[in-house]
C-alpha cells in the first residue's frame, strides 16, 4: 500500500470520482498516483486474458494504466492530471467501441 | 520555413531544456513538446511544482532542475506539455496531439531529446499488478510523495540504489534489496577502472548510497541469479536464488525491478534515422555526429535518447546540437561556435569518462534480459510467452518484424518497447547470429495511439518556402 509523505506545494486538492467512489487527490498529481494512494492495484483487465494489470513504469512508455477516464477508454492514467469532477473507471479488457459516447465528426 | 519556427524539441528534459534554452538565447524561434504534463524529463519530474517528496528526500541533483526551469522561462521558449508526438518525418515534419487537438507542424531543424527508458526485465509475475520499476516508484516519489512500506528492490545499477536511499531518507522501510549485479560484469569492469577513477567523485556518490542503505540495516541479498514474483491476481511476494542455491521467499506487497536504462528507440527509428547497436550498453542508439546530426537532414538526437551518458551529459548534448543549429541557421559563425563548444565538449567528455566501467559492472546478467521458462511473458502488452516465441523462431522465421506477424509480439500499444530487446536477444540466441544481425522491430508513425477523430481533425500547417538562411548542415548526412 502506497501511503503520502509530506508534499512540496500548497497542499491544495481536487476530488474524482472513481467508478462512484470519492477520492481526493493532491492538485498537480496523475490520475494513476491519485488512485494507487487510495489502495487501487488494478486499473485494467488485458483484453486477451483478463488478467488483471496495474501501472508499472509511471513515465507512459508501458500502457499498462490504460483506464476509462471521462468516459473515454484507453487514457494513460500516468500521463492525465488530476481534475474537480473527473470520473475514472477500470478498463476492462479490450475498449469498447462506443460510437453513441464519442460521435465521429 | 513556416510560422516563423527555426527548431522544434521533442523533449523537456536535460537535453530538449537546455537545448531549446541555447537555441532561443541565440535567436532562434523555438516550439518545445513534451508529452509530461510538466517539463523536467524523468530525472527533474515534477520539479517545478509538483506535490512530490520534499527536496532534503530527493537531493541535490534533483533540485538543480529548477535552474534549468529557470533558464527556459527567461529564454521565452514557445512550449507545449502534455503534447503526444507520434510522427517525425525525415523531412522536419512533427505530427503532435495535445488534449484532443492533433497538428502537424514543421522546422528546418528538429531535434529528438525523447531520452531514455528502463530496460525491461521479464522475471516470470512481473506483470502482476504492485510490480513497478525502480524509476516508476521514483516518479511517485518526486510527483506525488507516495512510497510504499516494505517494499523489495530487485536488480542492478545506480538507479535502484538511489531509489532504495531517497526511501530511508523518507522513513519509509524497505524489506529488501535483491542485487542481480552478475560477477561476470565486475570483472570485465574491472580494466575500466582507471578511467573511471578521473570521476571518483561518481563512484564515492554511489558508495554515499550504499553506505546509507547498509546504515539503516536494511537486508541487502548479492549475487542473486534468479527471481520469480509470487501471487496470482497480485504480487504476494518474491522468490530469489543465490548462486542457483535454493530458492528463499520475502513476503512484499509492491516489488520495483530496474536493470538499467536504454534509449527510447522509437521516435528516432520511426523517422528512419540509421541506428548502431552498442555491444556494451546492449542497446541500439542512433547514429550521430559530435553535434548530435543524425542520418536524416535537418534531423538531430540530443540525451540519452542518443546514448545513456546520464543528465549532465544529456544537457551538455543538448547544448551542442543547439550550438549547431545555430550555425545552420546563419545565426552562429562557425568559429563563434566552436569557441563556445569548447567548454560543452569538455563537460562531455568528462561525463563520459565512468561509463565504460559503469556500463560493464552493471550489465544485466543474461537470465534477466531474456527469461528462462517458457511460461514467463515476454510481451506485456498481447501476453506472449517465451515458449510462444521459441516456437515461432523455429519454424525458421527470419527476424523480429516476421515473428511480430507470427506471435503479435510487439503489436500492442506500447508498440515493442517492453519485449524488442528481449524477442531480438532471444531471435539471435536460438539462431545463432549476433544482435545487430537479427535487428529491431521495423517502428511506423504514428508511434503512440492516435484515435480516429483526432486523425480526421489533423490541422496540417501550410508547407513554406525553405528560409534561405537556413543551411541544414552539409556534411551532416554522412556519418561522423
Amino acid at each position: 500500500m502506497f501511503r503520502r509523505l509530506e508534499a512540496r506545494g500548497t497542499g491544495a486538492t481536487v476530488t474524482l470520482q472513481f467508478e462512484g467512489r470519492a477520492v481526493t487527490a493532491l492538485a498537480g498529481e496523475s490520475v494513476a498516483s491519485a488512485l494507487l494512494a487510495a489502495g487501487l492495484t488494478a486499473g485494467r483487465q488485458t483484453p486477451k486474458t483478463g488478467a488483471p494489470r496495474g501501472p508499472f513504469c509511471m513515465m507512459g512508455t508501458c500502457f499498462e494504466c490504460l483506464m476509462v477516464i471521462d468516459g473515454e477508454a484507453n487514457r494513460q492514467a500516468c500521463q492525465v492530471p488530476v481534475a474537480e469532477g473527473m470520473t475514472v473507471a477500470r478498463q476492462e479488457g479490450a475498449a469498447a467501441l462506443a460510437l453513441d459516447a464519442d460521435p465521429v465528426p | 520555413m513556416s510560422a516563423g519556427r527555426d527548431l522544434i524539441i521533442v523533449g523537456a528534459g536535460p537535453a530538449g531544456l537546455a537545448a531549446a534554452a541555447r537555441a532561443a538565447e541565440g535567436g532562434a524561434r523555438v516550439l518545445l513538446l513534451d508529452d509530461q504534463p510538466a517539463p523536467g524529463g524523468q530525472i527533474w519530474r515534477g520539479v517545478g511544482g509538483a506535490p512530490g517528496a520534499g527536496d532534503d528526500v530527493l537531493g541535490a541533483e534533483y533540485a538543480a532542475g529548477r535552474a534549468a526551469l529557470a533558464r527556459l522561462e527567461r529564454a521565452g521558449v514557445a512550449r507545449a506539455a502534455g503534447a503526444t508526438v507520434w510522427q517525425v518525418t525525415a523531412e522536419g515534419e512533427v505530427g503532435w496531439s495535445a488534449e484532443g487537438r492533433s497538428r502537424l507542424v514543421r522546422a528546418p531543424f528538429v531535434l529528438l531529446a525523447t531520452g531514455a527508458m528502463e530496460r525491461p526485465m521479464p522475471v516470470p509475475g512481473w506483470t502482476l499488478p504492485g510490480v513497478m520499476t525502480a524509476g516508476g516508484a521514483q516518479t511517485l516519489l518526486k510527483s506525488a510523495a507516495l512510497a510504499a512500506e516494505g517494499a523489495v528492490f530487485a536488480g542492478c545499477g545506480p538507479l535502484l540504489y538511489l531509489v532504495v536511499a531517497q526511501y530511508l531518507r523518507a522513513g519509509v522501510p524497505v524489506a529488501a534489496v535483491l542485487d542481480t549485479t552478475a560477477p561476470a560484469g565486475r570483472l570485465d569492469a574491472l580494466a575500466h577502472l582507471p578511467g573511471a577513477l578521473l570521476r571518483a567523485d561518481l563512484l564515492l556518490k554511489g558508495q554515499r548510497w550504499l553506505g546509507e542503505i547498509r546504515r539503516s540495516g536494511t537486508r541487502v541479498i548479492r549475487g542473486v541469479t534468479d527471481l520469480r514474483i509470487l501471487g496470482t491476481e497480485r504480487a504476494e511476494g518474491i522468490a530469489y536464488q543465490r548462486d542457483r542455491g535454493a530458492w528463499e521467499r520475502i513476503a512484499a506487497a509492491h516489488v520495483f525491478l530496474h536493470q538499467g536504462v536504454v534509449p527510447n528507440p522509437n521516435l528516432a527509428m520511426a523517422a528512419g534515422i540509421a541506428q548502431v547497436w552498442d555491444d556494451t550498453q546492449l542497446c541500439w542508439r542512433p547514429r550521430t555526429d559530435r553535434w548530435g546530426r543524425s542520418s536524416a537532414l535537418g534531423l538531430f538526437v540530443a540525451g540519452d535518447g542518443a546514448g545513456i551518458d546520464g543528465a549532465v551529459a544529456a544537457e551538455a548534448k543538448g547544448e551542442l546540437a543547439a550550438l549547431q543549429i545555430l550555425h545552420g541557421l546563419g545565426r552562429l559563425t562557425a568559429s563563434a561556435r566552436d569557441a563556445a563548444a569548447r567548454p560543452v565538449f569538455q563537460r562531455l567528455a568528462r561525463e563520459q569518462r565512468a561509463r565504460p566501467f559503469l556500463d560493464r559492472w552493471f550489465r544485466p546478467a543474461p537470465q534477466f534480459r531474456v527469461p528462462e521458462a517458457a511460461d514467463t511473458l515476454v510481451c506485456r502488452c498481447e501476453e506472449i510467452t517465451r515458449g510462444e516465441i521459441d516456437r515461432a523462431i523455429d519454424t525458421g522465421l527470419a527476424g523480429p518484424n516476421q515473428l511480430k506477424s507470427f506471435t503479435r509480439a510487439g503489436m500492442g500499444p506500447c508498440q515493442g518497447r517492453l519485449c524488442g530487446l528481449t524477442v531480438q536477444e532471444l531471435i539471435a540466441r536460438r539462431t545463432g547470429r549476433g544482435p545487430e544481425a537479427v535487428g529491431y522491430y521495423r517502428l511506423r508513425p504514428p508511434i503512440k495511439p492516435l484515435s480516429l477523430g483526432e486523425l480526421a481533425d489533423l490541422e496540417i500547417e501550410e508547407a513554406a518556402p525553405a528560409d534561405e538562411g537556413a543551411d541544414l548542415g552539409a556534411g551532416a548526412a554522412p556519418h561522423g
